[in-house]
């Protein structure tokens, strides 16, 4: 299927600002799905609010843009009444982790299979600037005016502790990688998360000072390596891109419950 | 007849409800008095191979059961005061995006985590109005535990009708009292399942457009038909609108649906109401203790009435403005400071001859204690 039919062409123009990384997220993501030959009825989009959650409204899948925070909760519900589906989650970083934090690590630690895309711009876009979990320590924000003394998540490491058994990372610049890793989280059998470094030149850009959409994503570039290169291991600061954990053996949620139902029924089912 | 009797809790009784209306997904979060419904429901369910889910809170709780919901299952969870109060934001989600759910509030004692083994009534304005912005709501509510399973049923029937969340309102006595419950038979009770829509696949399918009687006929998650679902003020495709005239639109579909049906959603039980001069209004157990007083009352000669809802939301205004009429008095006892008492007030067209008879010390209101106010207002004294 050509990549415009995945999109509901009456929801255009969309509204973000020129220049904003989600719309990369989104042409990465519909490529994945292409590029894995998805019908669009078996996939459910659910996203939260902000300007990266909008992303659910754009595609021709089963949408449902929900509670600020929330869209894990709602997911849960809707693979678990029907597993056949597959459940895609775009979040933006204060809601898939400051609000939702709570949702985040219980999903993970569930095991319950969807994917989980926390589009990273460090930044709460949709209110207008202020510092979010992931802004980290010194940057600044409309409600950091002498500079953010918080410290940030490293998603990753998060996700990981939490039990998710595929966790990924890459960023707007990378947008080829975005779809290799994007496919092989969609058809994984558990949680996975994909956290996607991605630029807010309207907030985050101009407050840090960081130029215009092209600087951000050139330093996205500079400040990224593959997981294990040489380079990070002569500069640590470096940010690692690729896919941390891949565990096929973990057991999923819904196929777990299929269990329980088993045992209830007392393999009457 | 094979009757099916038990003796069980009123909690109980409302999982027997839930899955003789054809509930087969339930996420919750253990809260006092009414964990015993989740406890049920993680037994049960499985058993027919329905779904249960112990979530993190009551916010992702009532958030899951909208997920599935779309889908196509009848869904419900249930909780008491403080984790009410935690869905009241997915609760105005599911009445924005027209989602049937049933959510259960066996009331406790507030504010705050307050008495939680204790009866109260505390929650039902929280029940009107918790959610923010104007809204309809249906609220329900039972004393006894053939009530439950009827009212539970009829929670299911209104939800899938009028495509929306309705709560019950139970409290801890009715939760956790034990009684004799007769589960109806297959069929005894009518099972309403959700209208789904005719129109064919790769035809335009609206589903935030409402038919000439106000429904709006759904497709399943999954199906053939996508579309997008949001808590955003939205057009009839369910895209998020600013525009002024649709949003008005959809905001009085949103309260008409419920406002123009009030009669077919309320219920309400009258004894020895034909020449009542003397009307006691209650629901829940404390109509169990008014029912009580106006029985032996009766029996002296008295001109006493009860009127018992069943229904709390939409407030049936009409029929109590017409059962009061000849009364001299009335007196509502409930287990809080007069939150229906306000509304009965509104209704009549005497506000005041209203009374309240009620109790907010977490113990269960008792016949004497309604005996004092009829003595109060009789003119005798305590
Ligand atoms: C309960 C609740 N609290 C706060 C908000 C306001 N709000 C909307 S979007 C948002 C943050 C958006 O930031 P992020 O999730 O990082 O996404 P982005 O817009 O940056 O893509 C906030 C705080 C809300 N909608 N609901
Ligand atoms: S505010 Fe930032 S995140 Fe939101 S659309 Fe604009 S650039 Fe993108």
């Amino acid at each position: 299927m050509a990549i415009r039919d995945y999109i509901r062409q009456r929801f255009f123009p969309h509204m973000w600002c020129p220049g904003c990384g989600h719309g990369i997220v989104l042409n990465s993501m519909l490529r994945a799905v292409e590029q894995l030959g998805m019908s669009k009825n078996e996939i459910v989009m659910v996203s939260g609010i902000g300007c990266s959650s909008r992303i659910s409204g754009y595609v021709d899948f089963h949408s449902l843009h929900t509670l600020h925070g929330r869209a894990l909760g709602f997911a849960t519900g809707v693979k678990m009444s029907k597993p056949e589906l597959n459940v895609i989650v775009p979040m933006g970083d204060g809601d898939a982790l400051a609000i939702g934090g709570n949702h985040f690590i219980h999903a993970a630690r569930r095991n319950i299979a969807m994917t989980a895309i926390v589009m990273n711009n460090r930044i709460y876009g949709m209110t207008g600037g202020q510092y979010s979990p992931l802004s980290g320590h010194g940057t600044s924000a409309t409600t950091a005016p002498y500079t953010n003394i918080d410290h940030d998540f490293d998603v990753v490491k998060l996700a990981k502790a939490a039990g998710a058994s595929f966790v990924a990372r890459s960023t707007t610049y990378h947008a080829r990688q975005v779809t290799d890793i994007l496919k092989q989280a969609i058809v994984h059998d558990g949680f996975s998360v994909v956290e996607i470094l991605s630029q807010c030149p309207t907030y985050f850009g101009r407050k840090n000072r960081m130029g215009g959409p092209s600087d951000m994503m050139e330093w996205f570039k500079e400040n990224t390596t593959p997981i294990g290169s040489k380079a990070k291991a002569e500069n640590p600061a470096l940010i690692e891109r690729g896919i941390f954990v891949q565990d096929e053996d973990k057991p999923e949620y819904c196929t777990e419950y299929d269990k329980v139902i088993e045992r209830a029924m007392g393999g009457r089912s | 007849m094979s009757e099916n009797i038990k003796f069980v809790q009123g909690n109980e009784a409302c999982v027997e409800a839930a899955l003789y209306a054809g509930l087969d997904f339930f996420a919750g979060y253990p809260i006092t008095p009414s964990t015993e419904i989740a406890e049920q429901m993680s037994v049960r369910l499985p058993q027919i191979g329905g779904k249960f889910i112990q979530m993190e809170d009551e916010i992702s709780s009532v958030c899951a059961i909208i997920g599935a919901s779309l889908t196509g299952h009848k869904v419900m969870t249930a909780t008491s005061g403080p984790g009410f109060s935690l869905m009241q934001e997915g609760l105005g989600y599911a009445i924005m995006a027209e989602i049937p759910s049933v959510i259960v509030n066996v009331m406790r004692g507030g504010p705050s985590t307050g008495l939680p083994t204790c009866p109260s009534q505390g929650d039902v304005l929280q029940a009107r109005w918790g959610v923010h912005g104007d809204h309809a709501i249906i609220a329900l509510t039972a004393s006894t535990h053939q009530d439950v399973f009827d009212i539970t049923v009829h929670a299911f029937n209104m939800a899938e009708t009028y495509r929306t969340p309705v709560i019950l309102l139970f409290d801890e006595v009715v939760g956790h009292m034990r009684e004799k419950l007769v589960i109806p038979e297959k069929g005894e009770i009518p099972v309403v399942d959700r209208m789904r829509t005719s129109v064919r696949a790769g035809v335009d399918y609206h589903p935030y457009l409402p038919r000439e009687d106000g429904r709006l006929p759904m497709s399943d998650f999954g199906a053939e038909h996508r579309y997008n679902v949001t808590g955003l003020a939205h057009d009839m495709w369910g895209f998020p609108t600013n525009n002024p005239d649709v949003v008005h639109t959809q905001l009085r579909h949103l309260t008409d649906k419920i406002k123009n049906n009030v009669r077919t959603i309320t219920r309400c039980r009258e004894y020895f109401m034909e020449d009542a001069r003397t009307v006691l209004i209650s629901y829940g157990s404390s109509a169990r203790s008014a029912f009580h007083v106006v029985k032996n009352r009766r029996a002296r000669g008295e001109r006493l009435g009860l009127l018992e809802l069943q229904s709390l939301w939409p407030f049936p205004y009409g029929l109590i403005e017409e059962k009061c009429a000849k009364a001299r008095h009335i007196v509502v006892v409930e287990m809080n400071m007069g939150q229906i008492t306000r509304a009965v007030k509104r209704a009549v067209r005497n506000p005041d001859r209203v009374v309240l008879a009620n109790r907010i010390d977490g113990v269960f209101i008792t016949p004497t204690d309604i005996k004092n106010i009829l003595r109060l207002i009789q003119g005798k004294g305590v």
